[in-house]
């Protein structure tokens, strides 16, 4: 088990490695002069342009720059963002929490809601409330977030006034964004919650346990979900990385701080630093939460680690 | 809805026929409903200027915020523009957008995966990186990323939106070219002397197709919504093109005194995805039952 957990880890070396490449690239990739158009809203002088690319040490080699760069992250400096001149890496330290608290609870939202519809879905298959629910998953899947957002925020601020509307703070504030970014990912754990247990139901062992004379939910419970939320939990990692991902718009319809408006905004800023960084700490997080989640894929499914 | 028997049988071998393909799904309403929908959305796209009351970009500052009435059916926007116009106008965008970026993705990740698949080796496992490193940027991300370089543009969103969606291809080509190699028409196919260009296009290529199909169907909707995304968070289409995710973004600020400036916009892209989603559900079902989850 622990060499398949150390070849698991050092499998993801590659790809950070990748993802630095990527990351660092993306100035390269600019058309035209990067510094020029990082400075497009400034009026400059030509001394001033030297010294950014001074700064941004592009006058050096490739190579140089890439190992600067892997260096310098690997030792948290992630650079000096343009517009606020502040080190990106606090940047990134102050929206970090709004951030993660809002994956969680959108998390939360999306397991408390998506488990128990699939659930009963399966379990009453074919019935109304199968049709319904999956009717609900179906529209879901296809909702925008920001529409959804916006029509949360006029019903349940504009009219019933029961939740802020906007900015981040207390927990009222993280209510109707948690949902908004919950929502979505329900409708496909539900979806896949209905599809694993309707198969795991038609299953040798949860017959033999209903012959046994064992109660009705009991076996339900525990034959059936404990071995139904395996594959559930494999789509957590991908989609906690939808909502990472997602979090960037719901912050935007909320006017909530974090990562995903600070992203946004340095795209809008063309504030390269800043997006670079934030990017790179993104995506490396997400890996990272993808490798737990095969760990702990591993722990819950004996097939795993020794197939 | 069609038998196991039957459905698994097509989904084996060469794609099933047009006509049987259609028939089958003529049988599912739920695709029927998504063909429905978009058959509609396809005509108020392509009859825009016949349909649409008014000039979409017209502004009129005394018709300013009126609500949905004879005059204006879906009411107007802070510009006094007309909803109705903007939203018919919309669907040809976001038709566009939804096209464009699944052909990019198609063209870039069906052969890259394909060729992959097919050789393996060292070819494959160096694409396979480049797929992993892509895929390590979740979701929305990529296209983020990408727009972020190619600066905010409803082009640029096209490219970034369809070069996102590349790994998702590549790897659904390799895996189904990985198990269609084995197949043993191809090895007779290559113990008679066929050359890999034609192997590949003769036998291979009809086993990807139905997977490709309904992948790219479903895929249509993704990228319609993740277009939408980026225009509502000011990086793609540019004021005052009628883009709905843009008009949804505009119309937040008026969500208190004009609730339709957002809320017809978002049922269109709604509207729009559901249809494609329910048609990628048949198709699936119908051509290949194997990638139901």
């Amino acid at each position: 088990m622990l060499i398949w957990v150390v070849r698991r880890i050092l499998a993801v070396i590659p790809v950070l490695i990748g993802v630095t490449l990527a990351v660092f690239s993306m100035l390269f990739l600019v058309p035209g002069d990067p510094v020029k158009m990082m400075l497009a809203e400034f009026v400059t002088t030509p001394e001033q342009v030297a010294r950014m690319r001074a700064q941004l040490h592009l006058d050096e080699p490739l190579l140089v720059q890439y190992g600067r760069f892997v260096a310098n992250a690997l030792r948290g400096d992630l650079g000096t963002s343009i517009r606020t001149r502040r080190p990106v890496v606090t940047e990134i330290g102050e929206n970090i929490g709004s951030t993660a608290g809002l994956a969680l609870c959108g998390m939360l939202v999306a397991v408390a809601v998506g488990i128990p519809l699939g659930l009963l879905a399966a379990l009453l298959r074919n019935s109304w409330l199968d049709v319904g629910s999956m009717v609900v998953a179906l529209l879901g899947v296809s909702m925008p977030s920001f529409w959804l957002g916006l029509l949360l925020i006029f019903a349940f601020s504009l009219h019933l006034g029961w939740f802020p509307a906007t900015g981040g703070g207390d927990l009222a504030h993280l209510v109707l964004p948690s949902v908004t970014l919950g929502a979505i990912a329900s409708a496909i754990i539900a979806r896949l919650t209905r599809s694993s247990m309707l198969e795991v139901l038609g299953q040798d062992y949860v017959r033999t346990a209903r012959a046994k004379g064992l109660a009705w939910w009991g076996v339900v419970v525990r034959h059936a979900l404990k071995n139904a939320l395996i594959p559930i939990i494999t789509i957590f990692g991908l989609q906690f990385g939808n909502l990472l991902a997602g979090a960037v718009i719901v912050e935007t319809v909320f006017s909530r701080p974090g990562l995903g408006r600070l992203i946004v905004g340095g795209i809008l800023a063309k504030d390269f630093p800043l997006v670079q960084g934030s990017v790179l700490f993104v995506a490396t997080g997400y890996v990272l939460i993808n490798v737990l989640v095969d760990i702990a894929y591993a722990f819950t499914d004996p097939r795993i680690r020794f197939g | 809805m069609p038998s196991p028997t039957r459905a698994s049988a097509s989904a084996d071998g060469a794609a099933a026929s047009g006509p049987g393909v259609a028939r089958r799904l003529g049988r599912q309403r739920g695709a029927m409903l998504g063909v429905s929908i978009l058959g509609a959305l396809v005509l108020l796209a392509v009859g825009a200027p016949m349909w649409s009351p008014r000039d979409p970009i017209r502004t009129a500052a005394r018709e300013a915020l009126q609500p949905p009435g004879p005059g204006h059916l879906l009411g107007t926007d802070q510009f006094g523009r007309d909803v109705a116009s903007r939203v018919v106008y919309g669907a040809r965008i976001s038709l566009t957008v939804g096209l464009v970026s699944v052909s990019i993705a198609v063209l870039l990740g069906a052969p890259l995966g394909l060729v992959s698949g097919f050789y393996g080796g060292r070819l494959d496992a160096c694409v396979m990186r480049v797929m992993d490193v892509l895929l390590a940027f979740p979701g929305i991300l990529l296209a983020l990323a990408i727009v972020s370089v190619l600066t905010p543009g409803l082009t640029n969103v096209m490219i970034a939106v369809g070069l996102a969606a590349v790994p998702a291809y590549a790897r659904l080509m390799r895996a189904t070219a990985l198990s269609a190699r084995e197949y043993l028409y191809v090895e007779a196919a290559r113990a008679l002397g066929g050359r890999d260009p034609f192997i590949l296009a003769r036998y291979i290529l009809p086993n990807v197709i139905a997977p490709l199909i309904v992948t790219a169907t479903l895929g249509l909707g993704t990228a319609i919504l993740s277009a939408a995304a980026l225009s509502f968070l000011g990086l793609g289409s540019q004021p005052p093109a009628p883009e709905w995710g843009r008009m949804l973004s505009e119309g937040r600020d008026y969500l208190r005194e004009a609730w339709w400036i957002s809320t017809f916009p978002g049922l269109a892209i709604m509207l729009m995805v559901l249809a494609m989603n329910l048609l990628g559900d048949g198709l699936r079902d119908v051509l290949d039952p194997r990638l139901k989850t």
